[in-house]
């Protein structure tokens, strides 16, 4: 008999009814809300007579319209100056309190991105299933968890049935050997995959992140990668338990104590694909050749290593992928043939669910200390993910380096991720990004995003173009 | 949930791949509380110039001439072709959600991304998925004959052409079956609640740390 992948045991152990039909009706351990997806659901709850089947599994935030500014920010949820955002922001809380419901508010300690507080509380933690409105759940995944987004019907079913009725995926292992280079991050790594396999290659695929790199990765990093399995098209990202997980979960706020503690820890020690485990694809990198990368185009597929020019559309013989590279091109106002590092920068953002942990501002700090942002440069937002991420980096001194080097530091949330609040690109500005999608008008209508990591975002800031960071490390 | 038999509708294509659900429905109508009244913006950027503006007018809006829904023989097109992975992106359900408050009962598609494909269910929206050769016929037909319409038969799994061209698709039987009944997925669930309780009895002796630390 095959193993068992990781995705396999824990669908099976999660499984509540196995329908004859193919579909399956799954538990689901947690359930993260925020202030964009959900109230439509909670509506749904209302106006049909139902009630969340329990509470102690759902956890909620507001993150994606809040503003970023600490002025605004001080004067709390009814200063909020958008209507539209402060009527969506106070929905939340009301339909929290309404229904009970444990929520993190806007100012509150514990509150942040919803994948970046949803790990350091301690509510997702190894082996469990994990959704939450928001396509970058599969960030979860990266400590052991079937971690997946839902759409809003979705999120009113889990609440009231705190079942998903789903399918089950095919497995897909990729699995990077070797060893990173300096200045090389988990971000580089992901955005060399979804390069490799383009944005559909993951489609239907629950992949597991796999070899040396990981196993060598930092929790926060893998959880960079696991961020981004969606952007290739994979809704779960996932990587194996191992020391490094469990130390990162001790102590954490909704974490178990005690004996519970070592049963919980016994059990997430075998949270592992079996040897002889089946997948249904398999792709292999080379961690040492992968360089920092860069995104040139509108789609996160459109991406280079650092010492690539841009392609030209002529280049390409098949005609959609032509048609798509001269849109691209012309959209991101560049030509074929340029080196990407030619691209002058008007604004760089550090942030978003994919790169605000504190290894992320420890990383963009790393590199801004005692050096000025180029005076062409607009603007330079850091914006951590949660408010511990902000107390924690403020206590190691990380805010000062950012201000002194002539950067805004931010309250938590989404921010210019994805322009649902003040902070955004104007029409034709460049911006290096640390966020997860380069679309067009993602970060602001006409705006030109390119996908980095934070270190290679904090090197654009200094220089006004996009810079390998390797330069300002010595590696090159 | 909206029953879906049989439909037949005019036919409107977009032929580029990869719409992504920030094109669909751009992210300042996402503050919406409600679920209807996105159809307006579908495809805000690509169909009007300018910034639109949540709750503004859109008739005094100018129109990109060039964009098949705002050509005239396309008016009151049900049926959307696309083309690889439509819909890829965030998980918002405002993308379908504004398909269908504009009148789209139908996209056919070489392929959908996942989230997207689920949302299109639970709102009475059928996602069919044909070949690229198919795909690539349909659009040339749509393009070339004013007034291009085709019939969806979900309980045969069938589109028609009005010459009888047939194409059949796949679709699971459980949405399937959902669809055509117009039933609640919640309702069908909750049938199961002695299920999910014994589950949870299971569950809470193996993994007590899961339950009762949010409070």
């Amino acid at each position: 008999m095959t193993g068992k992948t990781l995705y396999d045991k824990l669908w099976a152990s999660h499984l509540v009814k196995q329908r004859d039909d193919g579909s399956a009706l799954l538990y689901i351990d947690r359930h993260i809300l925020h202030e964009v997806t959900s109230p439509q659901a909670f509506e749904g709850l209302r106006l049909s007579g139902r009630k969340p089947w329990r509470l102690d599994m759902n956890l909620a935030t507001p993150d994606h319209n809040i503003s970023t500014d600490s002025k605004e920010r001080s004067a709390g949820v009814e200063a909020i100056p958008d209507e539209t955002s402060r009527i969506q922001v106070k929905t939340l809380d009301d339909n929290c309190d309404y229904f009970g419901i444990r929520e993190f508010r806007m100012n509150e300690m514990g509150q942040g991105i919803v994948h970046v507080m949803g790990p350091e509380l301690g509510a997702s933690l190894p082996g469990m299933t994990v959704v939450c409105g928001d396509s970058h759940t599969a960030t979860h995944g990266a400590f052991g968890c079937l971690a997946h987004g839902i759409g809003t019907s979705e999120v009113e079913h889990v609440l009231a049935t705190q079942c998903l009725i789903t399918k089950k995926m095919r497995n897909m292992r990729i699995t990077v050997n070797g060893v990173l280079g300096l200045g090389v991050t988990p971000k580089d790594v992901v955005l060399a995959i979804i390069g490799k396999i383009g944005t559909a290659g993951g489609t239907g695929s629950a992949i597991e992140f796999s070899g040396q790199v990981f196993s060598e990765m930092s929790i926060e990093g893998r959880m960079t990668v696991c961020n981004m399995a969606i952007e290739a098209g994979a809704r779960v990202g996932i990587v194996a338990v191992d020391e490094k997980t469990i130390d990162y979960f001790k102590g954490r706020q909704f974490a178990p104590s005690g004996d519970i503690w070592i049963k919980a820890v016994e059990y997430w020690r075998t949270l592992q694909s079996d040897e002889d485990a089946f997948f249904d694809s398999e792709l292999e990198l080379t961690g040492d050749e992968i360089v920092p990368q860069v995104t040139w185009g509108t789609s996160p597929e459109m991406v280079l290593p650092v010492d690539g020019t841009i392609p030209r559309s002529e280049d390409e013989k098949d005609p959609q992928k032509r048609k798509a590279i001269s849109q691209a091109l012309s959209y991101m106002g560049l030509k074929g043939g340029e080196a990407i590092t030619d691209i002058p920068v008007d604004l760089v953002f550090i942030g978003s669910c994919t790169n605000s942990r504190i290894e992320d501002m420890r990383a963009a700090a790393a590199v801004a200390k005692g050096r000025k942002v180029a005076s062409t440069v607009k603007q330079v937002l850091v914006v951590p993910g949660s408010q511990m991420v902000k107390a924690q980096a403020e206590a190691e001194g990380l805010d000062k380096i950012f201000i002194d080097a002539g950067m805004d530091w931010r309250e938590p949330g989404c921010s210019m991720c994805l322009a649902m609040n003040a902070d955004k690109l104007g029409s034709g500005q460049h911006c290096a990004s640390t966020s997860n999608r380069n679309f067009e008008g993602r970060q602001g209508k006409g705006g030109r995003t390119h996908l980095l990591s934070p270190s290679m975002a904090a090197a654009a800031a200094i220089a006004g173009h996009i810079i390998d960071v390797r330069s300002y490390c010595g590696a090159v | 949930m909206k029953i879906f038999n049989l439909h037949n509708g005019l036919v409107v294509g977009i032929n580029r791949p990869n719409i992504d659900t920030d094109m669909i429905i751009p992210k300042q109508f996402l503050k919406s509380i409600k679920r209807s009244g996105f159809g307006k913006n579908l495809f805000d950027e690509l169909r009007y110039m300018g910034e639109g503006e949540p709750g503004e007018d859109c008739k005094s809006r100018t129109l990109r001439e060039d964009f098949p829904l705002n050509l005239p023989r396309y008016a009151g097109a049900s049926i959307l072709l696309a083309q690889e992975n439509f819909g890829c992106g965030s998980s918002r359900e405002h993308a379908p959600w504004a398909l269908d408050d504009y009148g789209f009962r139908v996209i056919i598609a070489p392929s959908f991304a996942d989230i997207f494909y689920t949302n299109c269910f639970k709102n009475g929206l059928l996602p069919i998925v044909l070949n690229k050769e198919n795909i690539n016929y349909l659009f040339d037909k749509t393009e070339s004959v004013e007034g291009y319409r085709l019939t969806v038969d979900l309980k045969k799994q069938i589109v028609s052409t009005s010459l009888d061209e047939r194409f059949s698709f796949e679709v699971d039987e459980f949405s399937k079956h959902c669809l055509l009944k117009g039933l609640d997925e919640i309702d069908l669930t909750l049938k199961q609640a002695d299920a999910i309780k014994a589950y949870e009895l299971k569950h809470i002796q193996l993994a007590p740390w899961i339950f009762g630390a949010i409070k």
